[in-house]
């Protein structure tokens, strides 16, 4: 009779999962979802925590997945919002005219190396040789005597993507070892011995150490004025204009407070603070 | 003597081998634990987790843990049991039967990506179940169907065919004998099964990334109330579980002490699926016990 | 006029009855299973089939080419689709962590069942039944902090590629393959023990020459377990093997499986388009190649029983 009863038991949970699923009405709550880019998805957690604590009641689910999966799902409208680091035009298959562009942060992205290089600057064009693999030693950039590892990002990866058109200048990286997730980019640079990669700012700590490039240091104040070229929105995407908890969600995203004590804090830089701009088409307007 | 000689050194080896055996497996568990546990605590088990500060905890993605682990167990077991007795004692030595073996052999060897990715399209989109604990038992269903079946199906089939057959004699049918005296019987064997599948289970992540999802909102563990959104007991909110946190503070984590969070929820999921094992090993004796009437 | 006994003998027992309800609750559940199979065989199928169908990549250029770079096309216009690097490392670390794992696994499981299964029981059963619950994600992270480091200072190159994996692998189907294997051994019925001892056989002839035989189905089946593990294990792998997807020189380069760029990809394309499309294909590979693996075993544990 053991099984009558999980039987039964099994039934009842069908039950009030189909009960739930007709029920999920403004009496219990009102919740949207987010899902995409990890490198924007810490951000959007934390500010929806916040959310949450001051609006009881109303829930923030963010999910990482990638911008792929991010602008496939708002795409289809599975979701309420999706997260990318890429305009949605840059990537295949994505009809952008659907969705509506939300710029909620900057991210700097710099080139990390491990520490025990003692190398503080590299040049564009050695950047470019290093990462298209013409550069196989340190020694040729004035390091010591040990072969270059090149840790690359996933092929798709919006780091990637920014990392190759603004650092390498458009031209796409040598075939190496990659990694999807950026813990695990600065977990192996910081454990081989002549390991090189690239990271947004909001990453970097102390087992890894950041070169500047052209002599210009990868620091939030350059990048606001894009001395530091090697950057890029992170975008949050609606489809068509949102409405109810998205747009109350984007606003509070968008405000002040928000902006000036979440966002810096976490190590992105706020919209605000952007001298300036940089359209889809990578025009750039000096705002301030 | 020769056959003697290699007995004393086949028995040698064994003894090496298993030895060698306790030490790769004693040296990971300290390991995990030495790492870890120096960072557990009362406050680091019951506080929910901080995305950039630190002193973040994983109470709520312990709580969802256990309570996917028994949404996923509670659909799962009865399936497993139905199909495993069907194939020991219902099923025939034909194509179909070896065909459905297979199916099963080939979902046991699916990767858990695709299980989750699965899971992802159809009960998370088609289903519109999104992402909540219910999709992610669903997913993880999928995954630990064909483990249990087998290993039902194999503890059945060790059971000595003169149990079936005293059964049949006293007038049962072959299906009462299968469930009172054949299951009982097979019950450790069983249950050893199911706590496998349940450490599965428990120390899943790739499965339920897309499926129960990788955010653990803030439950109120005051409204029991399953349609409350913040209700612990609601299957359809989102939940981040152990396994998945560990990965995600890894991969993407930017609160500062994210490594000790990780060492010391490792430590946590190790030591919660060491007090799972004995807890069942505890029942599974009683349980035998109380079923063959031998205690 | 109305006969109780008539009715009573004609009408279907109790025993029937239940018969048949149990017939069709096992029936169902097995169904259900199938169900599963057959709807992942179609759901990935028709994703992955969709590069050779509709982004058209040849089949043999996807199986024999070693340039992976999806997103983009080559001269003649279709996706660069060669998955023959992470065809080559899926094979090789499972081919490898299953050739260290089963004389382990076997010989622990002998020991668990024959020699001393006291403390085997005791002592070996939780510990191993322990370790199927460590998640993968930390198999991962000790193979990042102790065998990659072993391995580049014992070996030299950067530590990753498929020497790391297989390691790695090697430790992580240990557990299942043991614990099957044990299920196997159990299973051989006492008196075949109790005859070859009887006939006067050592305890190593009677496991070799009996207990050995007699499980050898038992035992493939544990293999391929642990084998279908390692080849579709992708948290772990991807973490130690380095993910380059170029054709592996030696064990210790840096290389790929599929599981590895499945992972890693997935996020990262758009549903539909041809790099995704493409990443189901190795989806699509990983399942074929557990069927044939599985068929394989199917006809070795046929031909291995007595």
């Amino acid at each position: 009779m053991l099984k009558k009863r999980i039987l039964m038991l099994l039934g009842l949970f069908i039950l009030v999962g189909t009960l739930t699923a007709c029920q999920s009405g403004s009496n219990n709550g009102r919740s949207i979802t987010a899902v995409g880019s990890s490198a924007l998805q810490p951000l959007v957690e934390a500010v929806g925590e916040n959310y949450t604590s001051a609006h009881s009641g109303n829930f923030i689910n963010v999910q990482g997945g990638g911008t792929g999966t991010g602008l496939s799902q708002i795409q289809e409208g599975a979701v309420d919002i999706g997260n990318s680091d890429l305009y949605a035009e840059q990537k295949k298959g994505i009809n952008a005219k659907k969705l509506v562009d939300h710029k909620v942060a900057v991210v700097g992205i710099t080139p990390v190396i491990n520490k025990q290089l003692a190398i503080k600057n590299l040049t564009k064009k050695q950047l470019i040789g290093i990462f298209t693999g013409d550069i196989t030693n340190w020694q040729q950039v004035g390091g010591p005597d040990r072969t270059i590892v090149v840790i690359n990002r996933a092929q798709g990866s919006g780091t990637r993507s920014t990392f190759e058109r603004w650092a390498l200048n458009g031209q796409s990286s040598l075939q190496a070892q990659e990694q999807d997730s950026t813990g695990m980019v600065r977990q192996i640079v910081s454990s081989t011995p002549g390991a090189i990669s690239y990271m947004a700012f909001a990453y970097v700590d102390k087992t890894i150490k950041t070169v500047s490039v052209d002599n210009i240091q990868p620091t939030n104040k350059n990048v606001e004025t894009n001395r530091w070229p090697i950057w890029s929105y992170e975008h949050m995407y609606t489809r068509g204009q949102p409405k109810g908890l998205t747009k109350d969600f984007i606003d509070y995203m968008m405000s002040d407070s928000v902006q000036e004590k979440v966002v810096g804090k976490l190590g992105y830089i706020p919209m605000s603070q952007m001298k300036t701009t940089r359209t889809l088409n990578d025009e750039l307007h000096i705002t301030k | 003597m020769n056959s003697k000689k290699w007995n004393t050194v086949a028995t040698g080896i064994l003894y090496f081998i298993a030895g060698v055996m306790i030490l790769i497996l004693a040296f990971l568990l300290i390991f995990i634990l030495w790492n870890g546990l120096p960072h557990v605590s009362w406050h680091f088990l019951t506080t929910p987790a901080r995305s950039f500060q630190t002193g973040g905890g994983i109470g709520i993605q312990l709580f969802n843990s256990f309570y996917l682990l028994f949404l996923a167990m509670l659909i799962s077991i009865p399936i497993s049991i139905g199909a495993g007795i069907y194939l020991s004692e219902y099923a025939k030595q034909n194509w179909l039967t070896s065909l459905i073996r297979t199916s099963i052999d080939i979902l046991s060897s699916l990767p858990s990506i695709v299980v989750g990715l699965f899971g992802f399209l159809v009960f998370s989109i088609q289903a519109g179940l999104g992402f909540s604990i219910l999709s992610g038992a669903l997913a993880l269903t999928v995954f630990n169907l064909p483990l249990l079946t087998r290993n039902v199906e194999e503890s059945l089939n060790s059971i000595s065919e003169s149990q079936r057959e005293a059964g049949l004699a006293l007038g049962l049918s072959k299906w009462e004998t299968v469930l009172r005296i054949i299951i009982p019987e097979a019950l450790p064997g069983i249950v050893t099964g199911m706590i496998l599948g349940a450490g599965r289970v428990f120390g899943e992540a790739a499965a339920l990334i897309y499926t129960a999802g990788q955010s653990a909102p803030a439950l109120d563990f005051t409204n029991w109330n399953p349609f409350y959104i913040a209700s612990p007991l609601n299957p359809l909110r989102p939940a981040e579980t152990l396994a998945v946190h560990i990965w995600k503070i890894n991969s993407e984590g930017i609160m500062p002490d994210a490594a000790q969070v990780s060492a010391g929820a490792s430590a946590v999921l190790i030591i919660a699926v060491l007090i799972f094992n004995f807890g069942a090993r505890f029942i599974s004796a009683r349980v035998y016990g109380k079923m063959t009437g031998t205690k | 006029m109305h006969d109780d006994i008539k009715d009573s003998l004609l009408k279907k027992s109790r025993a029937t009855r239940s018969e048949q309800r149990g017939r069709i609750i096992s029936l169902t559940c097995t169904a259900i299973i199938v169900l599963i199979v057959v709807s992942i065989f179609y759901f990935v199928a028709s994703k992955g089939l969709a590069t050779f169908f509709s982004n058209k990549v040849n089949v043999w250029d996807f199986l024999s080419k070693s340039i992976w770079n999806p997103g983009s096309t080559d001269s003649h216009g279709s996706p660069q689709a060669g998955a023959l690097p992470m065809i080559i490392g899926s094979f090789g670390v499972t081919l490898l962590s299953a050739i260290i794992a089963t004389p382990f696994a076997i010989a622990t499981a002998i020991f668990m069942t024959e020699i001393s299964p006291n403390k085997g029981y005791k002592i070996l059963q939780p510990v191993t039944e322990l370790l199927v619950g460590i998640p993968s994600v930390v198999y991962g992270f000790i193979g990042l902090s102790v065998v990659v480091p072993f391995v580049r200072h014992t070996f030299g190159g950067t530590g990753f590629g498929i020497l790391a994996g297989t390691f790695v692998l090697f430790v992580m189907i240990l557990p299942t393959v043991t614990s099957m294997s044990v299920d196997a051994l159990r299973a051989v019925p006492r008196y075949y023990r109790e005859a070859s001892l009887a006939l006067g056989a050592t305890r190593w002839q009677t496991i070799y020459k009996v207990v050995l035989r007699s499980a050898t189905p038992g035992l493939a089946t544990a293999v391929i377990f642990g084998m279908s593990r390692a080849f579709g294990e992708a948290l772990a792998v991807q973490m130690v093997i380095g993910n380059a997807v170029l054709l592996p020189h030696n064990l210790i380069s840096p290389a790929s499986t599929l599981t590895s760029v499945l992972t890693m990809g997935m996020g990262n394309t758009v549903m539909g388009s041809a790099a995704n499309n493409a990443l189901w294909s190795l989806a699509l590979l990983l399942l074929l190649m557990s069927l044939v693996f599985n068929l394989l075993i199917n006809k070795i544990a046929k031909r291995g029983r007595i």
